[in-house]
């Protein structure tokens, strides 16, 4: 929850102050919980509101897509043939394993979604939080959107950079075990 | 389908843009006619396509262990707190 928290450009000692807001909110409000969601998706958002507030009254407040005006490449330039290259500019110079022959069982199994777990903790917040949401929570766009104040393109933007994360890792792993 | 508007390296960064349904027509176009001819970046597909749906099946036990600690610990602090005073 920290982590998240100091996802919203708050410094260590707001973050935890507002990780014990967002703790008290949920205490007092238990008896709303529908359980649409699940209690940890529910703990996030409600997290994400108070972190958002006070991000926005310290004037420090950070976008959730900020870190960085560059955005960060979905596949390593590197297995690319370079720009300037006469017939293949922006090619892939490696073949890419579409993973359909990986057997469902290895797909389900503990040591892969191990990985998937280990991938997922090692994400920025922002894009864990809106990752868990869509993909894991199964929340529609909009709802998600709503909640954390994104515009469509952000948030697909945020997405984007969750799975392609998960996806490098993945496929680390798959290769090395061949 | 000889004019390929967008190279593997656009592709890659459009996937989740075309799975949302977030690009215009042309580009539609363009990007499953990319993919129709090129064996790569119909892997490097259903690969974001496959992580999609499977994030589905995890359950709360995948939550991130040190996620969860700090929960607790944050939970644990919160219910200490109050007693003391």
């Amino acid at each position: 929850m920290l982590r998240v928290a100091r996802g919203y450009g708050l410094g260590a000692a707001t973050a935890e102050d507002v990780v014990q807001e967002a703790w008290l909110r949920v205490l007092r409000s238990l008896d709303r919980f529908e359980g649409r969601s699940s209690f940890r998706t529910w703990l996030f958002v409600i997290l994400g509101n108070c972190a958002r507030r006070r991000a926005t009254t310290e004037r420090r407040s950070v976008s959730l897509d900020s870190g960085g005006g560059t955005a960060e490449p979905a596949v390593a330039e590197s297995r690319f043939f370079p720009a300037d290259h006469p017939r293949w500019a922006g090619m892939w110079t490696t073949l890419v394993d579409s993973w359909d022959s990986i057997p469902e069982e290895r797909l389900l199994a503990e040591e892969t979604r191990k990985r998937f777990r280990a991938s997922l903790d090692a994400l920025p917040a922002r894009y864990t939080v809106v990752f868990v949401l869509r993909d894991v929570e199964g929340w529609p766009s909009e709802d998600v959107c709503a909640l954390l104040d994104l515009t469509p393109e952000n948030q697909r933007v945020l997405l984007h950079r969750a799975r392609v994360r998960i996806r490098s890792a993945l496929e680390e792993y798959f290769e090395e075990r061949g | 389908m000889s004019d390929q508007p967008f190279s593997c390296q656009q592709v890659v960064e459009l996937v989740t843009d075309y799975l949302e349904d977030g690009l215009d027509p042309d580009q539609r176009l363009a990007f499953e006619q990319h993919v129709a001819v090129c064996p790569p970046c119909r892997g490097y597909f259903s690969q974001l396509r496959l992580i999609a749906r499977t994030a589905g099946t995890l359950s709360e036990e995948d939550v991130p262990e040190p996620l969860r600690e700090s929960l607790l610990d944050a939970f644990r602090d919160w219910t200490a707190g109050p007693r003391k005073s």
